[in-house]
Parts: structure tokens; C-alpha cells; sequence
């Protein structure tokens, strides 16, 4: 499944991704406005939470490759959504924008997850911050990551077109540390296999949604809707 | 068989072989681009014009095509690694007989960072324009900066970094020039996908610089505005 802006809260979307449980864009209050790579996982945040209060909007996990269009791309879905929300959470951390997603979200009054990037949101910005300086020749994947591997790694890398260039690429790297989200097997095996492809050693840590699904459980982006509909 | 698998580099003439190796460089054919670097110096051209002409002008052509959005970087990087192989054979010889020299420039990825594509990139086109680069590698921390300063005497200092989170340490190095009291004898060159304008002028750099053909261009201004600031002070 891809998640090139996708909307996940219409009520007839069922399936693989069932999002029964998340709110249908009349009942939600908050527009969870975030990256394609997290679609997976924040609808299942939304199911296991039973949360009603929110609507999911996806930007393209594409926009990954171009940092620099990520501000003015969530600048035009927040100018475009927000009249039908009370609150509109970006689900972004800075992403590679060196700075220039949050200082957007200042500028648009709306707020933003915090952190460098979604590996240390995921580990939790405490463990990723202290584990940053012995982590430094770690080229990380998570779930999505690992899915996504051709579309996201080795294409846009060109290895698939000039394998010559695995060593410009990865030649100081160590390790694939797979940062995984659930416990599959199936997809730690593909996670083994791509480290293979990089030739790097393999390590695994399960951090489950981390400060994802803590960020989402503020009770803010909730109390900011009830308040007004009370 | 296509057209091009009868092309015999050592029977065009020079105004065909230079734009063929331009293509070949473009390609990021490297066994091309040496065939064409040897074929040149074999017909009496000087390193430097072999360089001049032939590569640097080829890479000029890979870098707009870049910026463009026509070439992307995996084919920059071929691109860059045949301009490497022709370089390969043409340093040693430009010791020899003698190139213009523009300045010199110490460049490092900064600590915590282990990437070196851009800054590799950026030695190789400075180098290709004429400046002497001290490569410092990767994963460096303030003292390896003070210590190339203090040791190579550079006009340039070059920062590149690839993360969010390693972006920041370039103003702890431009804090400690600062502090010593040495930060207007460099040039602050910084550069790295994360980075930006603003960035460098909050951190104190003197310009930010896009890609490694922005990074040459601006070297070149700066090394002019210095000679052109000697001139009127001698």
C-alpha cells in the first residue's frame, strides 16, 4: 500500500489498515498532518487507543528525498485543512529541514513532534540522545524502512543502476541498527537481508511506537476539541 | 552494437575528443575519461589545460545539470568518481609543471558526523579550480580544525555536516575561532543538506553554500575580494 497523500478516516476504509477505530472527518477535532512513512503506524496508534478525536492526513513519504519542500508542503495542507479542525498536529519531526519545519509551525501556530527524526522518536529522544556519540557509524531502519527498502533506499541511492557506489554511500558505516516498531519476524528477516545488501552488520531494538504514541496521547490535542464542543 | 562501440578516442581530434570526454565524464565512464586525460598529454597538452578543459569544464556541465534537476546525485557521484580517476594522473603532474594557484582550503565533516559525500565533492571541484585542499576527513572535533589552522595557514575553512543533530557543532568550532581571536583569518565556508542561509549567518559563517559548484564559485569571490583588499592596503 502506498501512502502518497493518503486519508485515513473516511468511514468506507476498511481493510489491511482498518481504520474503523479513527474518526470520520465529521466527528474528528484534530488533523494529525503527518509524514507517509508513519501511516502504518499511527492508524494502529489510533486503533489500539480506541481514539475517535482524530483524522489522519498523509503527506508523501517521498517528500523524505527532498527536505526542503517539507515546510511548504505541510504550510499548504495546514492553509488547506484547518478551517475544518480545532487543532492540527504535525506529525513531522525537523526531518532534515534544519530547522525550518518548526520555525513553519511557529509561523502557522501549530505544533510539531519533537526531535531530529523519526529513529529518535521511535528509541525515545532520551535513549536516542544518549546513545547518539557509540551510535554514530549506525545507518538505521525501521518498519517502514524496511518495507520500503527498494523504493527508499536502494533506488534513490542509484544502487540499484551503479552497485559501484555502496562503498561512496555506506563505506563508513558499521551496522543496520533496525529499529523495530512490532515484533514480526517476518520483517526482522528482511531487515537481516538488507543489512546483507549493505553488507553491514545487523542489530535489532524493538521500541514499539515510543515518544510516537506518547506525543499523540496529549491531552491537549483531545482537551483542545472538547473544550470547544463541551 | 550502438554507434558509440566503434568510437576510438585516439583517432578524434581534439575539438571532437574534448566534448567526447565532457559526454563520457556526463556518463561517468572513468576507463573513458583516463583513455581521453592520457590521449591528451600524449599530444602535448599541459595537466592544466587537460584539466581545465576537459574536466573541470565537464564537471561544469554535471553540476548545472544537477541543479537543474536533470542529473540526480547517485549520477553526480559517478560522474564525480570519473573525474577522480582523470585526476588520479593529472596531480602528480601539476606539481611538476606548475598550475595557478588560487588559495588554500582546510575541509572537514564535523564531529559526530561520519558523511563525506558533499565534502568530498567539494575538495575534488576545489581542487579542480586550482585551490590546495586539506582534507580532514570525517567526525571532526574543534581541535583538529585549530590544529589545520594553526599547521596549513588555510584562506579557507570548510564545514560540511549531514544531520540535524550534528548541523550545530559548526558554531562551537566558529565560537572557539572566536574565542581565540583568529575567526577573521578563515573564511567560513559551511555546507550539508540540512543546512541553509540562515543557519549559516545565525552560526556566524561567512556564506552557506548549496552544492560544490555554489562552494567554488564563492571561494573564488572571496579569494578575489582578499587579493582585491591586499591590493589597496599594499
Amino acid at each position: 500500500m502506498a501512502y502518497d497523500t493518503l486519508t485515513v478516516g473516511r468511514p468506507a476504509t476498511r481493510g489491511r489498515h482498518d481504520n474503523s477505530q479513527s474518526a470520520s472527518p465529521t466527528e474528528a477535532k484534530t488533523l494529525l498532518l503527518a509524514c507517509g512513512a508513519l501511516a502504518r503506524e499511527i492508524t494502529e496508534i489510533i486503533r489500539l487507543n480506541q481514539w475517535r478525536h482524530f483524522h489522519l492526513h498523509c503527506l508523501p513519504a517521498s517528500l523524505h528525498l527532498y527536505p526542503d519542500r517539507i515546510p511548504a508542503e505541510v504550510e499548504r495542507a495546514v492553509v488547506k485543512f484547518r478551517k475544518r479542525y480545532d487543532n492540527v498536529f504535525v506529525v513531522y519531526a525537523d526531518c532534515g529541514t534544519g530547522g525550518l519545519l518548526e520555525k513553519k509551525c511557529r509561523e502557522l501556530g501549530v505544533e510539531m513532534i519533537a526531535g531530529p527524526h523519526c529513529y529518535a522518536f521511535y528509541d525515545g529522544l532520551e535513549a536516542y540522545a544518549s546513545r547518539e556519540e557509540t551510535d554514530i557509524t549506525s545507518f538505521y531502519l525501521t518498519d517502514f524502512l524496511v518495507r520500503q527498502f527498494e523504493s527508499f533506499v536502494i533506488k534513490p541511492l542509484g544502487l540499484d543502476r551503479f552497485p559501484q557506489l555502496l562503498e561512496t554511500y555506506f563505506g563508513h558505516y558499521t551496522k543496520v541498527v533496525y529499529l523495530a516498531q512490532t515484533d514480526d519476524p517476518g520483517l526482522e528477516g528482511k531487515a537481516r537481508q538488507c543489512a546483507a545488501r549493505l553488507q553491514l552488520d545487523f542489530e535489532r531494538r524493538f521500541t514499539g511506537y515510543g515518544d510516537l504514541e506518547r506525543a499523540l496521547s496529549m491531552p491537549r490535542l483531545r482537551d483542545s476539541a472538547v473544550s470547544q464542543h463541551s | 552494437m550502438n554507434e558509440y562501440d566503434d568510437l576510438i578516442l585516439s583517432e578524434l581530434p581534439n575539438e571532437e575528443l574534448v566534448p567526447q570526454m565532457h559526454d563520457d565524464l556526463y556518463d561517468g565512464l572513468d576507463e573513458e575519461v583516463v583513455e581521453g586525460v592520457n590521449i591528451l598529454l600524449e599530444r602535448g597538452w599541459l595537466p592544466y589545460r587537460v584539466l581545465t578543459e576537459a574536466l573541470v569544464e565537464g564537471m561544469r556541465i554535471v553540476g548545472i545539470d544537477f541543479r537543474d534537476g536533470i542529473l540526480f546525485v547517485p549520477e553526480v557521484l559517478m560522474s564525480a568518481n570519473a573525474m577522480k580517476a582523470g585526476m588520479k594522473i593529472l596531480k602528480p603532474l601539476l606539481v611538476e609543471t606548475g598550475a595557478p594557484r588560487m588559495g588554500k582550503m582546510v575541509i572537514g565533516t564535523v564531529k559526530g558526523d561520519i558523511h563525506d559525500i558533499g565534502k568530498n565533492l567539494v575538495s575534488m571541484m576545489m581542487e579542480g579550480a586550482g585551490f590546495e585542499v586539506v582534507d580532514l576527513g570525517i567526525n571532526n572535533p574543534v581541535e583538529n580544525y585549530l590544529e589545520a589552522i594553526e599547521t596549513e595557514d588555510p584562506d579557507i575553512l570548510g564545514m560540511s555536516a549531514l544531520l540535524t543533530t550534528t548541523m550545530p557543532y559548526m558554531k562551537v568550532v566558529i565560537d572557539r575561532l572566536k574565542e581565540l581571536g583568529i575567526r577573521d583569518k578563515v573564511i567560513v565556508l559551511v555546507g550539508g543538506a540540512p543546512l541553509n542561509e540562515e543557519f549559516a549567518r545565525a552560526i556566524g559563517a561567512d556564506s552557506y553554500c548549496r552544492d560544490a559548484a555554489v562552494a567554488v564559485e564563492t571561494a573564488k569571490e572571496y579569494m578575489a575580494r582578499k587579493h582585491n583588499q591586499m591590493a589597496v592596503a599594499g
